[in-house]
């Protein structure tokens, strides 16, 4: 099993710990992991993204041509990585900030209301957190809701540790939502 | 996986850095190994190190080399421009023979290049991009548990032979994070009763690269340094082979180059082509004698360099003749695919060779 | 009757007993006593790490009974830092021509002193580069002839000298700033006690010391020595005057003394 997963959205929507969040989870089920973010003047203008590879096997390199997964959590995001993403792959898309539904017919695409989901829960910046949720769902082999939480202990500093159990219910409702669309197809 | 961290490549080296004793740190920013000196600055604080953010790549180069004769473990680390600055210093350290640790994260060139990651300066590295017949020896890690076990291997090197110790990466793994296990500190110490530390109750120690008296000092010196480098080319040469035991194909590589090209060596063989990997840990010393036992048993050598014709030149000095030797390079901060190297090989399954010319 | 023989005048115990390779009426050769006698006054010799930069004065350690270390052109005050962050409780001396200093090692001089490194730059300021055979220096004069500036040095198409002690007196961290000369005997005395200042300020760990000082290359000016030292009585100091710019503790000690 290989996963390459790319997460990407605007600064500040948590896209380099959503990958990180993913990388320890699977770390600490024995997979072998590889995270590695867009930097320098990439990063300028706004855009964020990395790049997670999951896989049972040795990673030869971190960096992904054709993802088998996108989160897309902004607009300029979906532009960027749709074209990419590789035949009968997965997208899952923030519909909150993204008006035009994806052209491409030939991948799995998931609409979230990622923002919107995140605000009615009294944050604006845990999309990152609804999108990961609905991934747990999708792809069940990758890992658990139970080692998300652990990873969470392990990954966020202790200053912001307190908003981990918000954080878990947005996950939560995520992975629901998710569960709503595989049931609705 | 369990007692493992999860650590990006600058910062599981810049730790590996502490873990190995060094407590003054001095560089210059520059992408992408930025996150070196970020941590450094955070660490050093807390361990009561020196961090100084230099004024320039010259500057910290030399602040290194007034540390290391000062006889503690010392590193500066930056990227290809940056780099090529450093070369001044780098030279002056060689030929005073000072140890020191110096790490290039490397990005594309020539000149601004761009930031992502590349095998470029492979020259630079290994011939020396500083005036005069001096060496380095340069470390090629392929992942995170390399980049701090390398780490600590190149203070202990620098300490031993009293030279400049160079670890070469590309800015994928400076910016990827893997798993790992930190090392532990090995208690290994060196004797440095030749650092300027004030001549009280001893004679005077003098430490420069200026020889001028008599004419044959310059010489003599030089000859003294080839002797060392004598020693080091016969007592330091890293390689990890890779399934080459019975390989009709070589495929040389270092680095982010080379863990494509591991995953091409199982793919190809699972597709029943026998290749090997042949992976230089050291690429100065290269370990040539190594490949060129290899080249006497197989077909073909490919050269997968992130770069467009530099690895390739010591692939073809050590394979002297003894096989053909073949290049697949990309450039500018493009890695090789699975796809490319697989088909590089089979384009040569699918042809006839009658004989097989060396290059 | 025997005739006692009185000692006068010796060679300082922390100069080397060698010959050095300056020219005749150089000011290298006094400044080295200089700082010899004082690194003994002050007992300091074997604490002390003198940094040679390159030019004329590439090989000072070699006159200075103290551990000499060298650097590359204008790195002097950058190996000094690392060298002092490595050892703080030893005294660093950066010992510096005018090229070193103001042209290819502008960059380290201001950064050195402006993290107020606890070290001590001795400034070497003879208007021209004297190893390399006369070329205009950053503190050439206007209208100084050089073997670069054949006709001259015209401010306008070259630059103006650029005055040391002035530019880092700009500066928030250095603790002690002078200018000083060794045209004569009493510009001299004032230079072994502006020595003597700036090395005790590192001794007692107080900050950055800077002393620039004006000196003769007689074989570069085309003079004889005695011409030299009139030269820079008459030339150099009106470009570059002799003053105390920053004396930290000094300054201290009399507002605590007003209060």
């Amino acid at each position: 099993m290989t996963e390459e997963i790319v997460i990407a959205g605007f600064g500040g929507q948590g896209v380099l710990l959503a990958g990180k969040l993913l990388c320890v989870a699977a770390m600490r089920r024995g997979l072998q992991v590889s995270h590695i973010p867009s930097y320098g003047a990439e990063m300028r203008g706004g855009t964020a993204n990395c790049s997670v590879v999951i896989s049972t096997e040795d990673i030869p390199s971190p960096v992904i041509e054709c993802p088998s997964v996108v989160i897309a959590l902004n607009g300029p995001s979906l532009v960027k990585f749709l074209p990419r993403i590789r035949l009968g792959g997965m997208l899952i898309w923030n519909r909150s900030l993204i008006a035009i539904a994806p052209s491409r017919s030939d991948l799995f695409s998931f609409p979230l209301d990622a923002t919107d989901i995140s605000l009615a829960n009294g944050t604006e910046r845990a999309a990152n957190m609804v999108a990961i949720g609905a991934l747990l769902r999708l792809k069940p082999n990758l890992v658990s809701m139970k080692s998300i939480e652990a990873a969470l202990d392990e990954v966020i500093s202790s200053r912001n540790r307190k908003y981990n159990s918000l954080n878990l219910r947005i996950l939560s409702v995520g992975y629901e939502m998710a569960e709503k669309i595989v049931a609705n197809k | 996986m369990l007692g493992k961290v999860l650590m990006k490549g600058n910062e599981a080296l810049a730790e590996a850095a502490l873990i190995a004793g060094c407590r003054h740190y001095f560089a210059y920013p520059i992408t992408p190994q930025n996150e070196i000196p970020v941590y450094m600055a955070r660490r050093m604080a807390e361990l009561g190190g020196t961090f100084i953010q230099a004024e320039s790549e010259l500057a910290a180069i030399s602040m290194v080399m007034g540390a290391s004769a000062g006889g503690v473990r010392t590193m500066t680390s930056s990227s290809s421009p940056g780099m090529a600055l450093k070369q001044e210093g780098i030279s002056y350290l060689a030929g005073a023979e000072l140890p020191c640790v110096l790490v290039n994260v490397m990005r594309g060139g020539p000149g601004l290049g761009g930031i992502a990651g590349s095998q470029g300066d492979y020259f630079q590295a290994t011939r020396g991009g500083g005036n005069g017949d001096y060496r380095t020896i340069v470390l090629a890690p392929g992942n995170a548990q390399e980049l701090a076990d390398f780490t600590v291997d190149a203070f202990d090197l620098a300490d031993e032979y009293r030279i400049p110790v160079l670890i070469l990466v590309d800015g994928y793994l400076g910016q990827m994070s893997e798993p790992l296990t930190l090392p532990k500190p090995n208690g290994k110490k060196f004797e440095k009763s030749w650092a300027v530390r004030g001549s009280e109750g001893k004679s005077k120690n003098i430490i420069a690269s200026l020889r001028l008296v008599p004419d044959s000092a310059l010489e003599v010196h030089n000859l003294h340094l080839q002797d060392k480098y004598e020693k080091i080319t016969e007592e330091v040469r890293h390689v990890d082979e890779y399934r080459c035991e019975d390989a009709e194909w070589l495929i040389v590589a270092y680095g982010a180059a080379a863990r494509v090209a591991r995953k091409a060596v199982d793919s190809l063989r699972t597709g029943g082509t026998r290749v090997g990997l042949f992976r230089p840990l050291s690429l100065w010393p290269f370990p040539d004698r190594e490949l060129n036992e290899f080249a006497k048993e197989v077909e073909k050598v490919l050269t997968v360099e992130m770069s467009l014709g530099q690895l390739i030149e010591d692939v073809k000095l050590s394979v002297n003749g003894e096989a053909e030797v073949d290049f697949y390079g990309r450039a500018g901060g493009a890695v090789p695919t699975l796809d490319d190297i697989i088909g590089r090989i089979y384009s040569y399954e699918h042809q006839d060779h009658t004989h097989v010319q060396a290059s | 009757m025997s005739i006692k023989t009185i000692p006068m005048y010796r060679r300082p115990e922390g100069l080397s007993d060698v010959r050095t390779h300056y020219c005749p009426g150089c000011g290298h050769g006094i400044i080295h006593k200089l700082i010899a006698e004082v690194l003994v006054e002050l007992d300091i010799i074997g604490k002390t790490i003198i940094i040679a930069p390159v030019g004329c004065s590439v090989l000072a350690y070699k006159y200075i009974e103290v551990d000499g270390l060298e650097a590359a052109h204008g790195r002097a005050p950058a190996v000094a830092t690392g060298l002092k962050r490595a050892l703080p409780n030893r005294i660093v001396i950066s010992y510096q021509g005018d090229g070193d200093l103001l042209a290819i090692g502008v960059g380290e001089t201001v950064h050195a002193a402006n993290r107020g490194e606890k070290i001590t730059v001795f400034f070497v300021n003879n208007a021209n580069y004297g190893m390399t055979g006369g070329q205009m220096a950053p503190t050439s004069l206007e209208g100084q002839k050089t073997t670069t500036t054949p006709h001259g040095r015209d401010g306008t198409e070259v630059g103006y000298p650029i005055r040391a002690c002035e530019l880092i007196d700009t500066l928030v961290a250095p603790a002690y700033i002078e200018r000083t000369s060794v045209h004569n005997p009493g510009a001299v005395k004032k230079t072994k006690k502006a020595i003597l200042k700036a090395l005790s300020y590192q001794k007692e760990g107080i900050g950055y010391s800077f002393v620039e000082i004006l000196s003769m290359c007689p074989t570069n000016w085309g003079v004889e020595p005695a011409t030299a030292a009139e030269w820079i009585k008459t030339d150099m100091l009106k470009s570059f005057p002799l003053k105390k710019f920053r004396d930290r503790p000094m300054e201290a000690a009399v507002e605590k003394e007003a209060s």
